[in-house]
Order: C-alpha cells, then structure tokens, then sequence
C-alpha cells in the first residue's frame, strides 16, 4: 500500500473529467496501485452519479428512443461492427498474459508491451527517460528509468512536477518513495532524489514547462497561483 | 430464477406510477414524468435486465429516466442541443453494450451511466483520450478484505450522498456542482464566483469532508 498519496481534489477532478489527460493517467496509474485512493475515486464517481440524476432534465425529441433501436438495428444489418445487439467484446485472459504486471495496464496503453523498445535517452550517467507520445499540450509525460544508487543531480524544477513510482524507490529530503507513491514537486523544491540500491527505478514523470505555472498541472496543483 | 428475481426487484420498486413496463411506444421524455429521482436498487435492477436478458422494456426505462438527465449534463458542459443529442444517443448505445458489465457491487446504475456520459464528453467536447483503470489489471493492488468488507454497498452508498448533498449549505452544494458539470478547474470557479481561490478550495474541501463523513456514518 502506496504511502505518498493523491489529494482528494485530484481524486474528485478526476471524477468529474475535469483534469488534463496526462495527470488522468497519473490518477489511474497510482489508483490501480493504491487501494484506499481507488475507492475514494469511486466515492467521488458515486457523487457524480447522484448529481446527474439531480440535475434539471431536458427533453428530448419523441423519437429519440425509437432512433436508437433503430440505430442498432442498421448496424446489425449492415456491416460494420460485428454484432451491436450483442456483447461487447471482453477482454480476455490472453490480453493480459504478456504484460509482467509492473506497469499498471492504463500507462501500458500507452506504452506497448515492451518497455525496452521504447525510445531511451541517457540524462546523464544511470539515469535514462522515454517520451510518452500524448497530447498534453504544455505538460511532458515520460518516463524514468534510475540505476540503482544512483544520485540524481541537485535540481530545481521550472514548472511542476509530478513523479509516481512504479518499480523500486528512492528517497529525497521530502522522505522515501516506492512503488505506487505520488511525490508533487513544486518549483521551489530543491530535491535531490538517490535511488534505492537493488533494482532499477522506474518512474512515470509528468512535468509542466519551466515558467508555466498557469499551465495544466500548475492549475491544479499550486494553490498559491491566481489566474 | 435470475430472471425471476430481477423481475421481483422491478416490481418492489417505488416508482410503478411514473414507469409501468410495456411497449416501448409509449415512452414519453415529458420532464415532469421524470423529474423524481428513482431507487437505485430498481435502476440497477433495469441495467441488471438489459445486460443479462437484452430486455428492450428495460432498456426503455433507462432512457427515459437518464437520457433528459444527460442531455441537461452535456449542455451544461458546452454542448449545443443537436451535440447533446447525438452524445445522448452515443452514451444510451454505449450502455446497450456494456450492461453486461455492470457489477452492481461495484457501483450504482447512476455512477455507471455518469462515468460513460462523462467520458463521451471528454471524447467529444475536448477530443481527449479518457485513461481509465482496469478492474483486472493484473498489476490491481486489492484492497485488504477487512476495507472489502466496510465498503458501502453501492445502492446505498448513492442514497446517503443523495441525502447528504442536501445537507451542504447552498454555496458548497453550488460549488461541487460547478465541479462536475463544468468543466473548469478551480481557478475558473474562483473566477466566476469572485471568491477567492483559497476559499473556493477551502469551500470545496469542507463539503467534501462533509460528504465523507455522511457516507461512512452508520445508518
Ligand atoms: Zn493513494
């Protein structure tokens, strides 16, 4: 069980879709990880649930109903997809059984299933990362990949960063982060991150541009900003 | 016997005077015909009856009671009404498809159908991809059987958020409302309601609280 969390109003911007793409994938990614952040998830789509059957409803034309049946019904006759009356597809045991389950299934999407065909770059000596293609507009997505021991240098960050732990740990002023774990960085942290000694660390990093404090991430996560 | 339990649990349900079962013609979106709010279990019920069965009345049920209710979400979302229409359509098919995959253990019908209509909006209105978890992810950390077990049922866990939003104050019901139907961060609604952020977080974070809190009291 994870130790460094999401806030509840992540969890809640989540819920309602409110929150960019790449802190989504942040939010799912720690969940699948994290059972007490899932059901809190859950509890915030629960209240989405109660809202939407509180709103005011607005009509809709009469033959709304019958244009679905017969929407379906089309389908069912044309080609197209296989059987729209029917089922949908499940996933089956097979779609699971090549991925080593350290990387939480939502990040995979994203990924394919393997890691090493991605497009590694060395930072520096020990410390690698990988682009995730994603349309996050100002916001990078990446992972982090940290030999074990290895200091990664003093820095400072331009804009925010968000860091979730997926395989291994490593430990800064802020305290110690494995597997699962959610460390926020704002720019004015000075962090120093050494990685456990043992196995590599992998890292799913989301960072804002330098200077971007309104930008995606920063909105949600700098309370102090006004925009 | 599924089928005649399921049958047992539409007709407990407290709505027959508004929703009786029948030919699908006859369906009416009249606002007023809808304007209550249904019992969970009866709601589960019908999702229950068109996963399992392809039940075509039930079905009809459902989309009387949700599509005005998601149309109304949309348009409050930016959508224009022809927009809303077709996503009402797109979500209703959606929950077609996928009934069968609706755990009543797992969530509300009402949580169920936000979640899809939610993410329609997010595919549409901001051309996003939606990550979602995978309930069996191989890599799903389980939640610890005795936290399995304290877990609100869900059909009871929407009825005391639907009594405990009641009991927000109407500036912190406004608020969480503003969160979920439009799609703006807190900034945003800091803007709009000339509050400062600090106090729309605040705000917000004390009806959360308070809804927590509702969830987890003994009935
Ligand atoms: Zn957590």
């Amino acid at each position: 069980m994870p130790a460094h969390h999401l806030s509840d109003e992540i969890l809640m911007a989540y819920a309602a879709g409110s929150l960019p793409e790449p802190l989504s994938l942040v939010v799912v990614s720690h969940v699948t990880l994290c059972p007490a952040c899932r059901a809190q998830m859950e509890t915030y789509e629960a209240l989405g649930g109660s809202l939407i059957e509180e709103i005011a409803p607005v009509g809709l034309p009469d033959s709304a109903l019958s244009d679905i049946f017969a929407r379906l019904d089309d389908e069912a006759s044309g080609p197209g997809e296989a059987d729209p009356w029917g089922r949908a597809p499940a996933r089956t045991p097979a779609d699971h059984r090549s991925v080593d389950g350290s990387v939480p299934r939502p990040l995979r999407d994203y990924l394919g299933q393997d890691l090493s065909a991605l497009n590694w770059r060395s930072v520096i000596r020990g410390v690698e990362e990988a682009e995730i293609a994603l349309d996050g507009g100002e916001v990078r997505t990446r992972l982090m990949r940290i030999q074990p021991g290895v200091a990664v240098p003093k820095h400072t960050h331009g804009g925010e960063e968000v860091t979730l732990v997926l395989t291994g740990g490593y430990s800064d002023a802020g305290g110690h982060y494995a597997r699962g774990d959610v460390q926020v960085a704002d720019p004015t942290v000075d962090h120093q991150p050494v990685a456990d000694p043992g196995e590599p660390c992998l890292c799913l990093v989301i960072s804002d541009a330098p200077l971007k404090l309104t930008g995606p991430i920063g909105r949600w996560l700098n309370p102090f900003i006004t925009y | 016997m599924e089928q005649a339990a399921n049958v047992a649990i539409r007709r407990e349900a407290v709505l027959p005077d508004s929703f009786t079962f029948g030919g699908v013609a006859r369906v009416s979106t009249a606002p007023e015909r809808v304007n209550r709010k249904a019992d969970p279990r009866y709601l589960a019920g019908l999702l229950n009856a068109v996963g399992r069965n392809r039940d075509r009345d039930a079905f009809a049920e459902l989309f009387q009671y949700f599509g005005p209710r998601v149309k109304a979400y949309l348009m409050r979302q930016g959508a224009n009404e022809a927009l809303a229409e077709e996503l009402v359509q797109e979500s209703m098919i959606m929950v077609w498809r996928r009934a069968e995959s609706f755990d009543v253990s797992k969530s509300g019908a009402s949580t169920w159908i936000f979640t899809i209509a939610r993410n329609k909006r997010i595919d549409a209105l901001r051309r996003e991809k939606r990550p979602e978890y995978d309930p069996d992810d191989p890599a799903l950390v389980p939640a610890a059987v005795e936290d399995a077990d304290a877990m609100v049922e869900a059909a009871q866990q929407s009825q005391r958020l639907s009594v405990a939003i009641k009991t927000l104050s109407k500036e912190q019901a406004d608020l969480v409302k503003m969160a979920y139907f439009e799609d703006k961060a807190h900034g945003r609604i800091a803007e709009e309601t000339a509050l400062p952020l600090g106090t729309v977080k605040s705000r917000l974070r004390l009806a959360l609280g308070h809804l927590r809190k509702a969830l987890m009291e003994e009935q």
